[in-house]
């Protein structure tokens, strides 16, 4: 008995619908609440499961657990300029299209391997893009989502102190240290 | 109710006021309270409190919520000050927005500024340098402006009291141009900067010495007096330090001067104007509009000081005007507002050094790295150009990333410490010459919300700022390329004066009082008991920070004020 069946039930007991249900609902059903003014929860999800195959769990905690999908959607919300803001917002419907063509499924339905495979696509696409673009032209969607994935992740607690290495009070400086390939990158 | 006006009275009297709480105010407070005199020290902003006031100091970089950016909207609403480089989310907070304090810009001119207690000197870059015969004899050498009425053996005894106090880190590099201070250990340069250093001096006899900075590498007994620690190299300072290892008026200066007992702070008090007796033919007090309620109150004192950054300073004193000085205090000259200039830092050289590369650095350096003293038309005239250049130099390595692709492979490439060969830069820091035709003045319709006139700003580049640059760009990518760095690229940016942060002049030093405002003790010619020692009293600009320039004159001018008290002649 999935949750809706549940509270359908619910509402053959009490005989009639159920107040606030579809707020109930949206609990296990990605819902369209608005995050922000041009952001909700579905496209919340979606930036997670976009982050996190940009930067996945591995031995060291991935995109999604520095809740990557709500940086994104902050972030260009607050801090984009409107003309991007409108290239990233359609570049949703983008990536699902370039998804729905590939796989013929949704990006959120396609599963890790079919995602990594078309966001690779879509990387080289935005690579070639930019290096031949003109100042004027506009950015291309996926580089958004890359960089804010990667500022997102590498700026969080997760990112800064568990991929990277990450010290808040140095007390030190040494101009000359002999070089140690291997060790981890400082976050700051 | 005559006793309670006498009273009253009586509560607003001083023995001295300080007309701002910033880099050079701060320094005037502790001389003048430490010399015993009871002084109000008038802030236009809040107070900032040493450590409890710095709501970012100790956030990580997570907790900041859009990581350091500022929201479209916050940049959109604050075109100018968001230009400056250390207009950020961790600091945002010190800056004066564009809507609080309009001016208008005859001339574009990016102002700069902090209304708190300590002023920018919670935000300044810390670069500490000691001025020169080669800038004191400047102007009377290359005839521009007027003759400093000092000379660097007035003020050097000065340096090294203001010196010790504060703490700069240096090398005692025994240059006549850049002369040697009390220093506390300079921070290193690193590997490629050492290599750069020793490149230049025996190829051009040029120099690349460490950066001097007012950070606490190694705190004196004094400083630990004043409540401050070591310098950590967080290199989080536009925040406020929690160490005190930075030289800033809130951890330093204030703090001591409110310790004697002898100091009463009051912010949100915007001064609307120095009063003079026409016929005391003296300064006795000042006209503060509260901030907060508007309402207008008068201090007096014997002394002022003068303290309210460049401009400001400038703003005031043109808004004193009475019968005796219908054109602003102590303005008989009529320069007053006029010959302000600014630092030229409007070009930077990148490039990248192949060598060295089983050497890298550890830690931050809080000093920022290299720094490359004036050579050009040192000892006599050799250019097209009048005066200098000061250049910033620094080498680093970055994480070497490749940045294409997505998954595993490529988030444990960016997390691997993979360092990218060594890019060196260095930017440009460029005297400019003060002219009549650069000023500062009232503006006679619009007034701000305290009353106030709106100040009128207008200063340019010129010729002779054109040129420089092109030699700084010349002699750079020389220097680069004999040097062997590759893949050089010199950037021109066209940038307002302001946003060097080192605008200067308006009511300057020298000897005539027909052709300057103040005399060689910083001490208006025409009224005896008012001091400047801000930017605005400086006569030539140098290519040198001029911070602790301020924090001398301040220091030496204080001294004097209070002798001079004391023989009766203030």
């Amino acid at each position: 008995m999935n949750r809706r069946e549940a509270l359908g039930r619910v509402g053959l007991i009490l005989g009639g619908t159920i107040i606030g249900a579809e707020f109930f609902i949206s609990g296990c059903k990605p819902s369209s609440k608005k995050v922000n003014e041009l952001f909700d929860e579905n496209n919340v999800a979606l930036f997670d499961e976009i982050g996190e195959t940009i930067l996945p769990a591995t031995s060291t905690p991935g995109a999604k657990a520095a809740a990557i999908g709500n940086f994104m959607a902050m972030m260009v919300q607050d801090c984009y300029k409107p003309e991007d803001q409108k290239v990233f917002v359609k570049g949703i419907s983008d990536l699902d299209e370039a998804s729905k063509k590939k796989f013929s499924k949704s990006f959120m339905e396609a599963d890790a391997k079919q995602r990594t495979e078309l966001l690779t696509e879509l990387d080289a696409e935005q690579k070639n893009y930019t290096k031949s673009k003109k100042p004027e032209d506009p950015n291309h969607y996926f580089r958004m989502m890359k960089e804010l994935t990667l500022l997102g992740y590498f700026t969080s607690e997760v990112g800064a102190t568990k991929a990277l290495r990450y010290i808040a009070v140095p007390g030190h400086y040494d101009g000359n240290v002999p070089y140690k390939k291997g060790d981890k990158a400082w976050a700051t | 109710m005559a006793n309670l006006n006498t009273d009253s009275i009586k509560d607003r009297t001083f023995d001295a006021i300080v007309i701002g709480s910033g880099m050079s105010g701060g320094w005037a407070a502790k001389e003048l309270t430490g010399k015993g005199l009871k002084t109000l020290m008038l802030e236009r902003g809040r107070d900032v409190k040493h450590i409890k006031d710095y709501p970012t100091t100790n956030m990580y970089p997570w907790e900041f919520e859009h990581r350091g950016e500022m929201p479209m909207a916050v940049q959109e609403a604050n075109p100018i000050v968001n230009r400056c480089y250390a207009f950020h989310e961790d600091a945002a907070h010190f800056f004066v927005k564009d809507k609080e304090h309009p001016y208008i810009q005859d001339k574009p001119f990016d102002w700069i500024r902090g209304y708190q207690v300590g002023g920018k000197s919670l935000l300044w870059a810390r670069q500490t340098q000691r001025w020169s015969d080669f800038d004191f004899e400047g102007p009377a050498r290359d005839g521009f402006a007027v003759d400093w009425p000092i000379r660097y053996q007035d003020i050097a005894p000065w340096y090294s009291y203001v010196e010790k106090f504060a703490g700069i880190s240096g090398n005692k590099d025994g240059l006549a141009e850049l002369p040697d201070g009390e220093f506390l250990p300079a921070f290193p340069l690193n590997s490629v900067e050492q290599y750069f250093s020793k490149h230049v001096k025996s190829k051009y006899g040029r120099h690349v010495i460490s950066a001097r900075c007012a950070h606490l590498s190694k705190p004196n007994q004094i400083h630990l007096d004043q409540g401050r620690a070591q310098c950590q190299e967080r290199i989080l300072c536009q925040r406020g330090c929690p160490f005190g290892g930075y030289f800033s008026a809130n951890a330093s200066t204030i703090p001591w001067a409110l310790k004697s007992g002898n100091l009463t702070l009051r912010p949100h008090s915007v001064v609307e104007s120095i009063i003079y007796d026409d016929k005391k033919g003296k300064a006795t007090g000042v006209r503060v509009v509260d901030a907060n309620t508007k309402e207008t109150i008068e201090y007096y004192a014997k002394i002022i000081f003068v303290n309210a950054a460049a401009m400001n300073t400038n703003l005031v004193l043109l808004n004193s005007t009475s019968h005796r000085f219908p054109n602003g205090l102590g303005n008989d000259s009529g320069v007053l507002g006029k010959y302000v200039a600014f630092h030229n830092y409007s070009a930077h050289i990148s490039a990248q050094y192949d060598g060295m590369l089983e050497w890298t650095t550890d830690g931050r350096n809080p000093a920022g790295g290299g720094y490359i003293p004036r050579f050009r038309n040192l000892h006599k005239q050799e250019t097209d150009f009048l005066r200098g250049y000061a250049s910033g130099f620094s080498a680093y390595r970055w994480k070497q990333q490749n940045w294409d692709g997505v998954g595993s492979d490529f988030k444990d490439n960016l997390a691997k410490g993979e360092l990218s060969p060594w890019h060196v830069g260095s930017h440009m820091m460029g005297e400019t010459i003060p002219k009549e035709a650069s000023y500062v003045k009232l503006d006679d319709k619009l007034k701000d919300e305290w009353g106030v006139p709106l100040l009128k700003i207008s200063m340019d580049y010129d010729d002779n700022d054109a040129k420089m640059k092109k030699d700084y760009i010349e002699q750079l990518t020389e220097m680069f390329t004999s040097a062997g760095f590759t893949n050089i690229k010199a950037e021109s940016d066209n940038r307002a004066p302001g946003l060097d942060i080192h605008e200067m002049g308006g009511a300057r030093m020298g000897n005539d009082p027909k052709t300057s405002v103040l005399n060689k003790w910083n001490q208006m010619h025409a009224v005896n008991n008012v001091f400047v020692t801000d930017g605005a009293s400086m006569t030539s600009t140098s290519c040198q920070n001029p911070s602790l320039t301020y924090m001398a004159f301040t220091a030496c001018s204080a001294d004097y004020a209070v002798s001079e008290m004391k023989k009766g002649n203030i």
